[in-house]
């Protein structure tokens, strides 16, 4: 998981399959770094009110993570700032050696989620005027997300609407633990418009929802924390294809990021099971709840599910369908899935090589 | 044959009067007292009841005749474990709960097990206080014919948290399984992202609601204070199991500084401890499938025969999952249940 690279004359570009990252998280090297896109006024109100979230702390999670920033030790920058906030050493220690061709940019901690709706919007259209200006214009192989403030529809719509036909955007970007689940009606602006942009949406682990991340409370333990995110993301997964979302909107693409991708096939049995006893409830599906699934949705794979012996995630694959799942490292975060490591199976190569990149270059369209 | 998951249903609340105390029968007549039946199983719903075992009136698999002819003799069982879905739980005060716990407890004792020896029971607690869990384990122990205790899968706080210790304290002194059953009081929304719109999503969330409490109880070191204490899933479904771990022990390797306390990995803990019944069986649609999940749990001490009575989850007298070796009947039908209720192989009377 948390594997330092050294420089490895062995590992250079060109001995190496190249590969897409689909969930990389550039940050920001100082709290202002939005300010030049961010109106006075709410510029203001967040340096009087902050930028509460539905969580209790005002800054730093009651949860704390195992390390800084939940990221790696060996990737602060030389130059200072935090982990992922510079791009020449993002290039010298991940993006080089291990010869991305396609990373996508999933920014974390911008405005998604904050209470206040105006303010979450400002700082979300911030957040991707940042993107471009700091990274996507800097390096042809990184691809931003249309960060949305999801929990007011109609903004996030039209924030999807003012970057749609942009070349340096792959995606829309919402985040798991939704304030309802990710089917529900009020959200269904979101998916027009990026069927109408022609853009996936990905639906990134975390968020600030409010409620519990188990159906039972509050757990105790970082550990919990991580683990129940395959917990809310099968939830939000769960309505999306109850509510009829992949019906209304055929054409939509969803890109689940960074919650595992094994609970996929067992979540698929049980929806079907269920589907069909209960199925006078939802007259509105037309295909079995696991054809949509198939149809429609995608993974990424870290954090890459580790059975013993490894072999057995050989059946997981093959249940799911080797073009269902983008492979992803999660850069710079402590538990970063290495390419070099990630896959120690005995596989064909078209396999592999659709794993590592040719899935993410259908998907993406590049 | 053992039947570890049926669902005998209390006929209405006037039916506990009898068996509730003084004041708390009062309480039902003078407060005009409706059922306290769950959403978890709405009563038209048809996952609630089979067609066949749906009665012209009155409530599915509520007289012990029903039970008899519906369940015991088809199947041909030799035991089946009552587990009583009464909303007891859902109740938000303590004296209140209480109160019902034990006239479910002392109903299913009069009713069903006085009158047919091949039934057993789950005790009913009052989950709102620990106390009068504890209570209510200790009154209701000395009759081997309960055989285990029985939460819900979603409650206040997750089952690990150290407050309901004396909980399994209690359940390992006497021998006594903690059987999770699918459902929820319904303090907390039913998934971690609020409340879904249809029924279907809410009996899809129980299986997450499984995997959490699973977690909890490995993560806050229920099984490293009570090693012999044993955990049963019931109606959770469990081909998710495998996916679950591999995730959940690659957590304990990066995060195990967090909980030093564990010291086996996840699922290790699973093989050891915890039990799943058979019923429903999310199943792989090819049929090589399950024989894959079997191998990726590398035990066939885990599951446990039910036929979740009257729950429709297959037809006819097919309780055993199409593609499930046949080899594994003894184990699941009679071995692991043996193994895992200890209180099986007392005598009773």
């Amino acid at each position: 998981m948390n594997v330092q690279l050294r420089p490895d004359t062995a590992r250079t570009t060109t001995s190496r399959l190249a590969i897409a990252d689909c969930d990389i998280h550039p940050a920001q090297r100082t709290p202002r770094d939005l300010d030049p896109w961010m109106p006075q006024r709410w510029l203001d109100h967040r340096e009087t009110f902050g930028a509460a979230r539905r969580l209790g702390m005002q800054s730093g999670p009651a949860y704390p993570k195992s390390q800084p920033n939940a990221s790696r030790r060996d990737a602060l920058p030389p130059e200072g700032g935090r982990q992922g906030s510079s791009l020449s050493f993002m290039q010298a220690q991940h993006l080089d050696p291990n010869n991305v061709t396609l990373g996508i940019l999933n920014p974390l901690g911008s405005g998604q989620g904050v209470a206040n709706p105006e303010l979450s919007a400002a700082l979300c259209h911030a957040t991707n005027e940042w993107q471009v200006a700091e990274w996507t214009s800097r390096d042809r192989r990184l691809k931003a997300s249309v960060v949305v403030p999801y929990e007011w529809a109609e903004a996030a719509a039209a924030e999807i609407r003012l970057w749609a036909g942009h070349p340096d955007f792959a995606q829309v970007l919402l985040l798991s633990r939704t304030a309802e689940p990710l089917g529900n009606r009020r959200y269904w602006p979101i998916y027009q418009a990026a069927a109408e942009a022609n853009l996936p949406v990905a639906v990134h682990a975390f968020g600030y929802g409010g409620a519990p991340i188990t159906s039972t409370g509050w757990p105790s333990l970082y550990i919990e924390e991580m683990t129940g995110h395959a917990q809310s993301s099968q939830a939000g997964l769960t309505s999306m294809v109850t509510e009829g979302i992949f019906e209304r909107f055929p054409t939509l693409r969803v890109i689940m990021v960074e919650a595992g991708f094994a609970w996929a096939p067992p979540l698929a049995w049980r929806l079907d099971k269920i589907w069909k006893t209960l199925r006078a409830e939802t007259p509105h599906l037309k295909l079995l709840p696991s054809e949509y699934l198939r149809r429609q949705v995608w993974w990424t794979t870290q954090p890459m599910e580790e059975p013993e012996p490894r072999t057995h995630l050989l059946d997981t694959l093959g249940w799911m369908g080797w073009d269902r799942l983008l492979f992803a490292t999660d850069y710079p975060h402590w538990d970063y899935d290495d390419p070099a490591h990630a896959l120690p199976l005995p596989i064909p190569e078209t396999d592999r090589q659709k794993f590592f990149l040719g899935n993410a270059q259908a998907v993406y369209g590049t | 044959m053992i039947d570890c998951d049926i669902h005998p249903s209390i006929p209405d609340l006037k039916a506990l009067l009898p068996y509730l105390p003084g004041h708390w029968a009062e309480m039902v007549q003078t407060r005009g007292m409706d059922e306290l039946n769950a959403i978890s199983y709405p009563a038209q719903s048809p996952l609630t009841a089979r067609a066949d075992w749906r009665p012209a009136s009155g409530k599915p698999a509520a007289t012990l005749a029903q039970i008899r002819s519906e369940c015991l003799d088809p199947f041909g069982l030799s035991i089946a474990i009552c587990n009583c879905l009464y909303g007891v739980q859902l109740l938000f005060s303590e004296d209140m709960a209480a109160a019902f716990a034990q006239a479910v407890n002392d109903w299913t004792r009069a009713e069903l097990l006085d009158r047919d020896p091949r039934l057993r029971a789950s005790i009913v607690v009052p989950i709102q206080s620990i106390e009068r869990s504890v209570d209510e384990i200790e009154r209701c122990a000395a009759d081997p014919r309960f055989v285990q205790v029985l939460l819900l899968a979603s409650g206040d706080q997750p089952l690990g948290k150290r407050v309901h210790w004396p909980i399994y304290a209690a359940a390992a002194r006497h021998h006594l399984p903690i059987g999770i059953h699918a459902g929820s009081n319904y303090h907390n929304p039913p998934t971690a992202v609020g409340w879904p719109s249809y029924y279907t999503e809410d009996y899809v969330a129980q299986a997450q609601a499984f995997q959490s409490q699973l977690t909890s109880l490995i993560c806050e070191g229920v099984f490293n204070k009570y090693p012999d204490l044993k955990l049963v899933l019931l109606e959770s479904g469990w081909t998710w199991l495998p996916a679950h771990l591999w995730r959940l022990t690659k957590y304990w390797r990066g995060l195990r500084m967090e909980i030093p306390w564990v010291d086996r990995s996840p699922a290790d803990i699973v093989r050891s401890n915890v039990r799943l019944s058979l019923q429903p069986t999310d199943a792989p649609p090819d049929r090589a499938g399950l024989e894959r999940i079997i191998e990726h749990l590398q035990s066939d001490e885990l599951l446990l025969f039910s036929t979740d009575y009257p729950h429709w989850q297959f037809d006819g007298l097919a309780a055993w999952p199409d593609g499930l070796p046949k080899s594994l009947l003894r184990k699941i039908t009679l071995d692991n249940p043996r193994a895992t209720y200890a209180r099986l192989l007392e005598p009773v009377r």
